[in-house]
């Protein structure tokens, strides 16, 4: 259970946090999803305890914790760069943090290390290391240096120092932003899984929208110092509360096109009658993936360029009216040229509808019937 | 067609890179150095126009001679109270200039600057300063001495005590230097694993200076460690200013030894004798202490 009340955060004159107010369940994974700079790893830091809020709430399963340190907090941490201790060895640097909390100083000390009560305490976290290890499959590699290890075995070994002990809470700061591709798929998994199985609250930061979608059960949007959406994944894929928010989430960009006014939308879209004020200015988002090509779509435009990936072809298309726009096409799709009239569909339920000035997602005023037919039939 | 081929051309640009200083430290240094050691053997005196083969006579006087066996005592009890504290005191101004440096940046420049003077200061200048302050009737330190009651001593001219004096004027020489090595030192430790640190736990100063701080200073600790020995070893400028060896060579060390018996008595043989013993005191030193402590701050 973690709780932020009207957190804000000021380096100087910058205000890097702004108001920042949000809570998780005993139990949830929450992300921390932004662009680089929208201060979501500063946020991170005050859970810890590593940063302090100038002012605002840090409540830690039903505890201000603002005045208490890192250590007090029982916070777990996976850091970035893994910030291993080279001097140790793989199985030191896993059993540092039960050493520090569960052996008095006199106990860690170069006499006090030989007392029995000591020793006893030292049989106790070798075990505990090696059970860890052995469920993020290090064991060979415990008397190791970290210099001599891989990028991804320094990751595990980051997460198994994280899990070997009880914390109240997990916090990570993008854990697998230095991995390759392929890694850091396979260690998403890795990731969530303690978190299913231990039953804590794990806080993950990431500029990575689908680690963030993939992994946690509430994503907040940061950016510019402010959450701009909190809420489930599929609420954010669907219905983003601002172009913004539209913007950073999904695989690929979003489409934007300008209409003066919702009667004279650009290039063939079409909105159901009725379902917008008025007079309003409005700027259309879909999403690449919900814009096909269809003989008899209602949106009229030249291909530009095509972009074969194997699953999907990816297209760009210029609709009538100028806007350049991208769709994507099924991986067996084929075409004679790669230039030339093209129509594209979409279905109305993906249009994504916005202010022209603020970039605040509009509702429409929809009934239900048109849900799930083709455009076409819209106008 | 190339004229030479691709390795010929590498090795040439090696042998290009590398060669003109390995010429210059064979001529300048590894030369002289075969030179002074034949000379060891010899009775060779400077301007003389011959020299006779004396064997092993010149170690041998080395080792009978209370003279000698004083200096090479002496050296060793500098060495011995210079190295360590000038270390120990470097490394703690490290410590508190690199904290205040959060807060107060100006006021740690300044401080830096001060401890760094001795270093950029002309040691034989420095020294004529230490002489007005420690002379036993004008000094300023016998002075505020007095004002406290206390008889101060003959600071430079007391046999018993003269040799901790240029001590602890060797410290006060070195520490500045190891200040800004250890600096620099301090500030290549990686932040995040002082968090790291007080996240597992270790969030009292001492755990975490136990924890981070000195292992991570390790590669510093051994670079320090060893130019701090040969400086302390090497010592002779403010023992040829102040003391020159005295009172009753209460203060005589191997360089000043050196400088003496070569400079001032023309004994080159003898000088070249005593130079060798210090050469191969340095080169021991040396060789344990990268043997010892290599392996064990490189984390690898």
């Amino acid at each position: 259970m973690i709780e932020l009340r009207n957190v804000t955060r000021r380096f100087g004159t910058t205000t890097v946090l702004k108001d920042i107010s949000l809570a998780a369940e005993e139990g949830s994974f929450l992300a921390l999803l932004g662009p680089s700079g929208c201060g979501k790893s500063t946020l991170l830091r005050i859970i810890a305890g590593l940063d302090r809020p100038n002012s605002g709430e840090v409540i830690l399963g039903g505890r201000d914790v603002r005045n208490l340190t890192a250590a007090e907090r029982n916070v777990a941490m996976v850091f970035q760069s893994y910030a291993l201790y080279p001097h140790l060895t793989v199985a030191q640097n896993i059993a540092l943090p039960l050493a520090m909390r569960g052996r008095s100083r006199f106990e860690r000390s170069l006499i006090g290390r030989w007392f029995p009560a000591s020793r006893e305490k030292q049989q106790e976290e070798i075990r505990r290391v090696r059970e860890i290890a052995d469920q993020l499959g290090i064991l060979p590699l415990l008397e190791r240096k970290p210099s001599q290890l891989s990028g991804g075995q320094k990751q595990r070994v980051a997460v198994a120092r994280a899990l070997v002990r009880e914390p109240s809470i997990f916090l990570l700061d993008e854990p697998l932003s230095n991995l390759d591709a392929k890694l850091r798929v396979q260690m998403r998994a890795e990731i969530v899984a303690p978190n299913r199985r231990i039953g804590r609250t794990f806080v993950y930061v990431t500029h990575d929208q689908a680690e963030a979608m993939a992994m946690a059960d509430k994503v907040a949007v940061m950016l510019d110092g402010r959450i701009a959406q909190f809420a489930s994944p599929r609420e954010l894929y669907e219905t983003p509360v601002s172009m913004d928010v539209a913007a950073f989430v999904g695989l690929y960009p979003i489409n934007f096109t300008k209409a003066a006014d919702w009667t004279a939308l650009p290039g063939g879209f079409r909105l159901p009658p009725g379902s917008l004020p008025q007079g309003k200015q409005v700027i259309i988002g879909i999403r690449p993936e919900h814009l096909f090509p269809d003989p008899e779509g209602p949106v009229r435009g030249k291909l530009v360029r095509m972009e074969y990936q194997g699953a999907e072809v990816l297209l760009d298309v210029r609709i009538d009216g100028g806007t350049l726009v991208k769709a994507v096409a099924p991986g067996d799709w084929q075409r004679a040229e790669a230039r030339g009239d093209l129509r594209l569909s979409y279905l109305p339920r993906h249009l994504h509808v916005f202010a022209a000035g603020s970039g605040e997602r509009l509702e429409l005023a929809r009934d239900g019937q048109h849900e799930d037919e083709r455009a076409t039939t819209c106008g | 067609m190339r004229l030479i081929d691709r390795t010929r051309a590498e090795a040439l640009a090696n042998l290009w890179l590398a060669g003109p200083a390995t010429v210059a430290v064979l001529v300048l240094i590894f030369i002289p150095v075969s030179i002074v050691a034949l000379l060891s053997f010899t009775d060779y005196q400077f301007g003389a126009r011959s020299f006779n083969w004396v064997g092993f006579d010149n170690y041998l006087i080395l080792i009978k001679d209370p003279q000698a066996r004083r200096a090479i005592t002496n050296t060793i009890v500098y060495a011995a109270i210079v190295i360590p504290l000038s270390i120990l005191f470097g490394l703690l101004v490290a410590l508190g200039l690199h904290s205040v440096m959060r807060y107060a940046p100006r006021l740690s420049a300044i401080l830096r600057a001060a401890y760094f003077l001795p270093v950029a200061a002309t040691l034989v200048a420095m020294a004529v300063v230490w002489q007005m302050l420690l002379h036993p009737n004008l000094g300023l330190v016998n002075h505020l001495l007095a004002a406290a009651d206390i008889r101060g001593p003959a600071w430079l001219s007391d046999r018993g005590l003269v040799l901790y004096t240029l001590a602890v004027i060797g410290i006060w020489q070195t520490v500045g230097y190891n200040m800004v090595l250890f600096l620099a030192g301090l500030a290549a430790i990686p932040e995040h694993l002082y968090d790291a640190a007080e996240i597992d736990g270790a969030n009292r100063g001492w755990e975490r200076f136990w924890t981070v701080t000195w292992p991570m200073l390790g590669p510093t600790t051994l670079f320090v460690v060893v130019v701090t020995a040969t400086g302390a070893f090497r010592v002779f400028e403010t023992v040829a200013t102040l003391t020159r060896g005295g009172p009753a060579f209460a203060s005589d060390v191997l360089v000043y030894a050196i400088y003496r018996e070569g400079f001032v008595y023309f004994k080159a043989g003898y000088s070249s004798a005593i130079t060798m013993v210090f050469f191969v005191f340095v080169l021991l030193f040396t060789l344990a202490k990268f043997r010892l402590m290599e392996s064990r701050v490189h984390y690898r």
